[in-house]
C-alpha cells in the first residue's frame, strides 16, 4: 500500500512535469503563465534526482556508505571536517551559484523563451548535475584532489597542463565579461554607481568588525553589513536627487572601466580579511535571500510570459549577440545548464567536508539542480518584460542606433512594438535617466525583478527595487571578480615559481604586485576593449566565455569518462560520455563559426577584415577610425584564443581516448589513483539518526 | 510550542554553522578531543588563521 502510494506520487509528479514541459513547448500564440515554468522545472529535477541520480549513485559510482571519507580519515578541524549534509549542501551551493546563471539566460532570451528553458532543464539533469556529482565523487575517493591533479594522475601530464591553462584562461575572460556587465549597469547612473561604490567601505567596516572589534562574530558583522547595504540603496536615491553629488557618480563607460580595474588590483593585493572575506559574506547572504524572495514573488504573482516562444533571431541576426540558435544558445547558457567551473569547486573544498559517501547525490546532483532553477527564474524575469522593452534595454547602440527614436523604430520594425515614451516612463519609474543600450543582462534582469517584486510587495518602490537588484548583482559580480583575480594570481605564482622560486612565494610583496598586475592587466585589457567596442563587448566576450567554460566542463567530463572506463565501467561510461560528446560538438561548431564565419557579427576574422576594409576606404567616422586598429587587433586576438581553446579541448579528448583505448587493449596506463578502502567509524551514528 | 522552539533553535544552529559563526566553538571542541595536552588558540588568533586558510583555493564560481 505504502509502495503504491509512493509510486502514485511519482506518477503524479511525472504527469505534472510532462504537462508543464508540454505546455511550454506546444503553446503557440497564447500567453503562458510563469508558474508552468516553475512546475515543469521542479518536476523535471525531482524525477531525475529520484531516479537518474539514484541509479548513478547505486549502479555506476556504487557509493559505499561504510567507507570512510577523507573528512573522517584526515579530520583536522580545519579543512577536513565531517559535516552534516545540509551544511555541505549550503556551502557547495553558495560556492557554485554566481552571476553566471543570471546573465546567460537573460541574454539567450533573444531567441525566445523556449530554447533557453529546454536547454537549462535537459542540460542540467543529463549534463551539469552529472558532471558535478561524478567530479565530486572521484575527488572524494582521491582525498579531495583538484581537477588538475586528477587529470594529471589519471590521464597524464598533457591532460593536467590543459586543465591548468584552461582554468586560468576562463578566469580571465570571465572576470572581463562580468566587469563589463557591472560597467554597463553603472553607466550614467549616479544611483547605481554610488550604491555599488558604497559596498566597498561597507565591506571594509564588516571586515574590521570581524577581525578586530568582535573577532569571529560572523553573523553579527553580516547583519550590520546587510543593514548598511540597504541604507546604501536608499542613500543612492538621495545622491541621485542631489545636484551637487550627482556629478561625482555620473560617468561614461570608460572611466568606470578604469575604476573597476583599479578596484580589482587593490582587492587582489589587500589582505583577504579587509575586503574579500567580508564582501563574500554579504554577497552570500544577499544571493540566498534574493533568490528565495524571487521564487516567492514569482509563485505569489504568477506573472505572464510576454516573450514569444521563438523569435526570428534564431537565424543568427540577433541584436544582443550574433549567431544561430545552434550552437550559440548552448554556449550562451553555460552556468545553469552545465558549467565547467563547478568542477573546480566539486574537486577541492566540498569533498573535504562530506561525512558520508551517500551525501554525494544530494550535494553534487542536488546542488546543481538548484542552480539550474536559479537560471530558470532569471529566464522568467527576462521573459515577463515586454519583448520590445527587453530588446530596447539590451540592444547595443551600434546595432539599433544611438538616438532613442532610431532605436524604437528599428526594434518596432522587428515586430516588438515599443515607444520612446514607454521607455522614458520605465526609466523614470526605475530612477534612471535612460535604459537604452544597457547590454549585459543586469539592467534588464533588474527591471524584470523590480516589476515582479514591485507587483508582489508594493508598486510604489520600483526605483528602490531596481537599485536593490542592481546592487545585488553587482555585489556578487565584484566578489567573483576579487576571488577570481586572487585565484588567478595564485595560479600564476605557482607557474612562475617553476622559473624562479621566489616568484612562487605567495607572501613576497614584489611577486604579489607583479602577478596581481599581470592578471588584472589581462582581464582589464578585455574589459577595456569590451567597453570601447561600439557593438557592445558582450557580443565579443560572452561567446568566448561560454566556449571557455564549456571547454573546462569537457575537461572534467573527460577525466570522469576516463576514470569510469579505467575502472571497468565501459558500459556505463555514457553517463559522462553523452554530455561530453554534445559539448565537444557544440563547442567545436561554435568555435568554427567564430573563426570562419563570413558574417561580421559572428566571425572574428570577418569582423576584422570588414573593419580594415572600411578603415582603408576612409568610410569610418573619425571617432571610430581612431579606435579601429585596436579593435582589429583584438578581433585577431580573440580568434586565436578561440583556436587555442578548441585545440586544448581536442588535445584532452584525444588524450582520454588514447588512455581508454590502451586500457581496453590491455596496454599499461596510469593506474587508478583511488585511496584504499578504510571502513567508516561514523556509520553507527548514521544508523541511529 | 516546544517543537517550534526546537525547530527555531535548529535553524539558528544551521545558520551559525553555515556562516562559520560557531567555527571557534567547534575548533575548541575538536581541540579538547584530539589534543587535550596543549592549550587551544585564542579566539582572535584562531579566526585569523581560519579566515586566511579559507581563501587559499578556488572559493567562488561564476
Amino acid at each position: 500500500m505504502n509502495n503504491l502510494l509512493k509510486n502514485m506520487t511519482w506518477l503524479l509528479i511525472a504527469v505534472i512535469g510532462a504537462a508543464g514541459v508540454g505546455g511550454i513547448a506546444l503553446n503557440r500564440g497564447e500567453q503562458i503563465n510563469a508558474l508552468w515554468f516553475i512546475a515543469a522545472a521542479v518536476c523535471v529535477y525531482a524525477i531525475s534526482y529520484r531516479f537518474y541520480a539514484a541509479w548513478i549513485a547505486a549502479k555506476v559510482l556504487v557509493l559505499d556508505e561504510t567507507r570512510a571519507t577523507p573528512a573522517e580519515r584526515f579530520d583536522n578541524g580545519r579543512d577536513f571536517i565531517p559535516t552534516n549534509k545540509w551544511i555541505v549542501f549550503g556551502h557547495h551551493f553558495a560556492a557554485i551559484a554566481g552571476p553566471g546563471p543570471l546573465v546567460g539566460p537573460t541574454l539567450a532570451a533573444q531567441f525566445g523563451y523556449l530554447p533557453g528553458t529546454l536547454w537549462i532543464l535537459v542540460g542540467a539533469v543529463l549534463g551539469g548535475c552529472v558532471q558535478d556529482m561524478v567530479t565530486l565523487f572521484f575527488s572524494m575517493r582521491r582525498d579531495g584532489r583538484s581537477l588538475g591533479q586528477m587529470a594529471r594522475d589519471e590521464l597524464g601530464p598533457i591532460g593536467g597542463a590543459a586543465a591548468l591553462i584552461g582554468t586560468l584562461a576562463i578566469m580571465i575572460i570571465l572576470i572581463a565579461v562580468l566587469g563589463l556587465v557591472v560597467v554597463n549597469a553603472m553607466k550614467h547612473s549616479p544611483w547605481a554607481t554610488s550604491t555599488v561604490a558604497a559596498t566597498i567601505p561597507i565591506a571594509m567596516i564588516v571586515g574590521l568588525y570581524m577581525r578586530s572589534i568582535r573577532p569571529g562574530r560572523v553573523l553579527e558583522a553580516s547583519a550590520l553589513g546587510f543593514m548598511l547595504l540597504l541604507l546604501a540603496v536608499v542613500a543612492g536615491g538621495w545622491v541621485d536627487h542631489s545636484a551637487a553629488l550627482r556629478g561625482l557618480f555620473d560617468h561614461e563607460g570608460l572611466p568606470l572601466a578604469w575604476m573597476v580595474i583599479a578596484y580589482g588590483f587593490a582587492a587582489a593585493i589587500l589582505p583577504v580579511w579587509l575586503l574579500l572575506a567580508p564582501r563574500d559574506y554579504l554577497s552570500t547572504f544577499m544571493k540566498l535571500g534574493t533568490i528565495i524572495l524571487l521564487a516567492i514573488a514569482i509563485v505569489l504573482l504568477q506573472p505572464m510570459i510576454k516573450m514569444p516562444a521563438l523569435t526570428q533571431f534564431i537565424d543568427g541576426t540577433g541584436p544582443i549577440f550574433g549567431g544561430k540558435l545552434f550552437p550559440f544558445v548552448f554556449i550562451t547558457i553555460a552556468c545553469g545548464a552545465i558549467s565547467g567551473f563547478h568542477a573546480l569547486i566539486a574537486s577541492g573544498t566540498t569533498p573535504k567536508l562530506l561525512s558520508n559517501e551517500r551525501d554525494i547525490r544530494m550535494v553534487g546532483y542536488g546542488g546543481m539542480a538548484l542552480e539550474s532553477f536559479v537560471a530558470i527564474m532569471a529566464l522568467i524575469a527576462a521573459s515577463v518584460l515586454e519583448p520590445g522593452v527587453y530588446f530596447a534595454i539590451n540592444s547595443p547602440a551600434g546595432v539599433v542606433g544611438k538616438e532613442a527614436v532610431d532605436a524604437v523604430a528599428k526594434i518596432s520594425a522587428w515586430g516588438f512594438p515599443v515607444t520612446v515614451e514607454q521607455m522614458q516612463l520605465l526609466a523614470s519609474q526605475m530612477g534612471e535617466a535612460t535604459l537604452f543600450a544597457r547590454t549585459g543582462g543586469a539592467p534588464s534582469l533588474a527591471v524584470g525583478m523590480a516589476s515582479i517584486f514591485g507587483s508582489a510587495f508594493g508598486e510604489g518602490m520600483l526605483a528602490l527595487w531596481y537599485h536593490f537588484a542592481i546592487m545585488f548583482e553587482a555585489i556578487f559580480i565584484l566578489t567573483t571578480l576579487d576571488a577570481g583575480t586572487r585565484v588567478g594570481r595564485f595560479m600564476l605564482q605557482d607557474m612562475l615559481g617553476n622559473l624562479w622560486p621566489r616568484l612562487g612565494e605567495t607572501s613576497w610583496t614584489p611577486s604579489v604586485i607583479l602577478t596581481s598586475g599581470l592578471v588584472v592587466g589581462a582581464w582589464g585589457y578585455f574589459l577595456y576593449i569590451g567597453v570601447i567596442d561600439p557593438n557592445g563587448g558582450v557580443n565579443l566576450l560572452w561567446p568566448l566565455f561560454g566556449i571557455a567554460n564549456q571547454m573546462l566542463a569537457a575537461i572534467a567530463l573527460c577525466v570522469g569518462t576516463g576514470i569510469l572506463i579505467k575502472s571497468g565501467k565501459l558500459k556505463q561510461a555514457w553517463i559522462t560520455g553523452i554530455p561530453l560528446t554534445w559539448l565537444v560538438l557544440v563547442t567545436s561548431t561554435a568555435a568554427w563559426e567564430k573563426i570562419f564565419s563570413e558574417d561580421k557579427r559572428v566571425g572574428f576574422f570577418a569582423a576584422a577584415n570588414d573593419m580594415a576594409v572600411k578603415l582603408a576606404a576612409g568610410a569610418l567616422p573619425p571617432e571610430k577610425a581612431a579606435i579601429a586598429p585596436q579593435l582589429i587587433f583584438n578581433q585577431h586576438l580573440d580568434a586565436w584564443l578561440t583556436i587555442f581553446f578548441v585545440a586544448t579541448l581536442w588535445v584532452i579528448v584525444f588524450d582520454m581516448l588514447r588512455v581508454s583505448a590502451r586500457h581496453l587493449t590491455g596496454k599499461p596506463v596510469p593506474p587508478v589513483s583511488e585511496s584504499p578502502h578504510i571502513p567508516s567509524r561514523l556509520v553507527e551514528e548514521y544508523a541511529r539518526d | 510550542m516546544n517543537t517550534v522552539k526546537r525547530a527555531l533553535k535548529r535553524l539558528w544552529c544551521t545558520i551559525r554553522r553555515l556562516s562559520g559563526d560557531d567555527a571557534y566553538e567547534r575548533y575548541v571542541a575538536h581541540h579538547a578531543a584530539h589534543h587535550p595536552d596543549a592549550p587551544p588558540l585564542s579566539r582572535e588568533t584562531f579566526f585569523k588563521q581560519w579566515q586566511d586558510d579559507k581563501w587559499k583555493g578556488v572559493k567562488r564560481c561564476c
